[in-house]
């Protein structure tokens, strides 16, 4: 990294000009403030539905979306958003009519997330390109955003929530009971399905920042942590979104006045958060609740 | 192709990485325990990198994080199986850490040291020595028979926690033994496959070997049989096509046999897919 001399000073005035004194640094926290925003509404819905192992191999799939794209010769905002909707697809259609977290199931995901990796890591080989593009796409980097990048992003994010709003009501209810939603009339096959994709869509946004392999520091701790302090979804979404956005401005802000890479502060933070209120909250009713929540 | 001393050393190596991970891997699937191999294997990494940063052997730091982790993981899920939730949390972070590491070791040293992080993360089966090989094939061999001296009471605790409790098996000390023994595996498997690529060559495997029979020793002997044979399929495959990575390779075949065990078994008879799908409920 070639940023020299941004020396932290106790003064936050100087530090915040010193923070958005060059442009791309600017660009960064803005693509973050979106990303953090999306992944902690998304987030929050996914560790709900207990479908963290799918959003982790969506993530994963973003990496051989990337090194696709990069060899292909196209931007690699196609090759994350191509791949990752592609791969809710794939899972939507394998988690059709079976029950969910089931043995086969796991394995099957642990089996598609396995090949991505290993057909990134070919992509990787075959662009001949320099480390530095494969350490970017799996643990992120902060340099290099565009203003183009960043509107995109506020276009992705802004569907997102939009859709995700509309759908508020029914998605919640067939996440919380499953079986009663579809004795009511809740399309919850269609549901899956379009969370699926909307997660896949969050999860590429998110893995142009963090990298494929650190996502889930946006998108499932800051999520634990607000459904250890609450189980009301309104404020459980809002806490979720303010705790990734803490945590992304923490973490763009340490890795500008430090050596060490962005995505290292960022889950370093997250976690330090998540680990805190676990200890504030152990033996609480929350965690519990939720953890048998929706099985 | 076996004139290269380098392939000799990759096959030894690789015969027993595979025959442990098919043997570990049936377990993991039987218990679904894929998420908890998923984050071991991601620990591995930050381990080896870890060890690099402190210019220490790279092996010592792939058993120390995997083991101490998966007796924590052990120790801490109530039933020897932790929330999915708190093993995300916690891996997000160790990933994290890992990329802290190799920033270190990648600062601190001169370039040629730079594919380190890449040799971890996607494995270096051809680059190991007949030292490296011998060793690696040792502990694989010990771990594997480990695995089948408890096969028996872990499959019985596996099956049904509960009965197996009532009839006097250590239900618990045999889940936190059966995540050692799969960190010990993941460590070695690290070094052959990377530890990106290692959850495939656990999970691929035993899915399809879980597919294709309902009978418990049938499944751990095909799933055993299945890796080394997606292993050996890889290093030939690879040797033949210089552009293509062994462990890409290796893991493009154990997908293909697990896509075909899944075809095979959604062709036959809906009655057979009826007692499958009863068959896993327990």
């Amino acid at each position: 990294m070639t940023i020299e001399l941004a020396a932290l000073s106790l003064d936050p005035v100087s530090d915040w000009n010193q923070l958005t004194t060059y442009p791309f640094m600017v660009q960064a926290l803005e693509a973050g403030t979106i990303v953090a925003v999306m992944a902690g509404v998304v987030g929050w819905l996914m560790v709900l539905r207990r479908q963290v192992f799918a959003g982790h191999t969506l993530a994963v799939i973003a990496f051989p979306g990337a090194a696709a794209a990069a060899l292909s010769g196209l931007p690699l905002a196609v090759g994350y958003y191509g791949f990752c909707s592609l791969g809710a697809g794939a899972l939507a259609a394998a988690s059709r009519g079976e029950v969910r977290g089931r043995s086969s199931e796991s394995a099957a995901i642990g089996t598609l997330q396995a090949l991505a990796l290993g057909a990134g890591f070919v992509f990787v080989g075959l662009y001949n390109g320099q480390l530095g593009d494969l350490q970017a796409m799996l643990f992120g980097t902060f340099l290099g955003i565009t203003a183009g990048q960043v509107l995109t992003l506020l276009w992705i994010a802004f569907g997102t929530l939009a859709i995700l709003g509309v759908a508020a009501r029914p998605l919640l209810f067939a996440s919380v009971d499953p079986g009663v939603a579809r004795a009511r009339g809740v399309p919850a096959k269609l549901l899956d399905a379009g969370f699926l994709l909307v997660l896949g869509v969050a999860v590429a946004a998110t893995a142009q920042i963090t990298g494929a392999l650190l996502v889930f520091a946006l998108l499932v701790t800051p999520a634990a942590t607000a459904q250890r302090l609450t189980a009301r979804p309104g404020a459980g979404i809002v806490l979720a979104a303010a705790f990734a956005l803490v945590v992304t401005w923490l973490g763009l802000a340490a890795a500008y006045f430090s050596p060490y890479p962005v995505g290292f502060w960022v889950t370093s933070f997250s976690f330090g958060l998540y680990v805190i209120v676990r200890v504030l909250t152990a033996g609480g009713p929350m965690g519990r609740t939720h953890a048998t929540g929706a099985a | 192709m076996l004139a290269h001393e380098f392939m000799r050393n990759a096959f030894l190596a690789g015969t027993a990485v595979g025959l442990a991970c098919g043997l570990v891997g049936y377990f993991v699937v039987l218990r679904v325990q894929v998420f908890a191999g998923d984050a071991l294997s991601h620990v591995a990494f930050t381990g080896a990198l870890a060890a690099a940063a402190a210019g220490l052997d790279v092996r010592v730091g792939l058993f120390a994080a995997t083991i101490l982790v998966a007796a924590a993981i052990g120790a801490l899920g109530g039933r020897a199986r932790a929330d999915d939730v708190v093993i995300g949390s916690v891996f997000a972070w160790v990933l994290g850490l890992g990329a802290l590491f190799l920033s270190i070791f990648t600062a601190g040293s001169s370039g040629s040291n730079g594919t380190a992080g890449v040799r971890v993360l996607f494995g270096s089966i051809l680059g190991l020595s007949s030292g490296d090989a011998r060793i690696a094939a040792a502990v694989s061999i010990l771990a594997a028979l480990a695995l089948l001296a408890i096969a028996r009471p872990l499959l019985f605790s596996s099956l049904d926690a509960g009965v197996a409790a009532a009839a006097g098996v250590p239900v618990r000390a045999i889940g936190i033994g059966f995540l050692c023994l799969l960190a010990v595996v993941a460590a070695e498997a690290t070094q052959a496959v990377g530890a990106l690529l290692l959850l495939g060559l656990l999970a691929a495997p035993a899915g399809a070997a879980r597919l294709l029979t309902h009978r418990p020793w049938h499944g751990l002997a095909l799933s055993a049989a299945l890796a080394v044979g997606a292993m050996w399929g890889g290093l030939v495959l690879s040797y033949e096509v210089p552009s293509l990575p062994p462990s890409s390779a290796v893991i493009g075949l154990a997908t293909l046999a697990y896509v075909g065990a899944a075809a095979g078994a959604a062709l036959s008879t809906g009655s057979f897919r009826a007692r499958h799908l009863t068959g896993d409920d327990d």
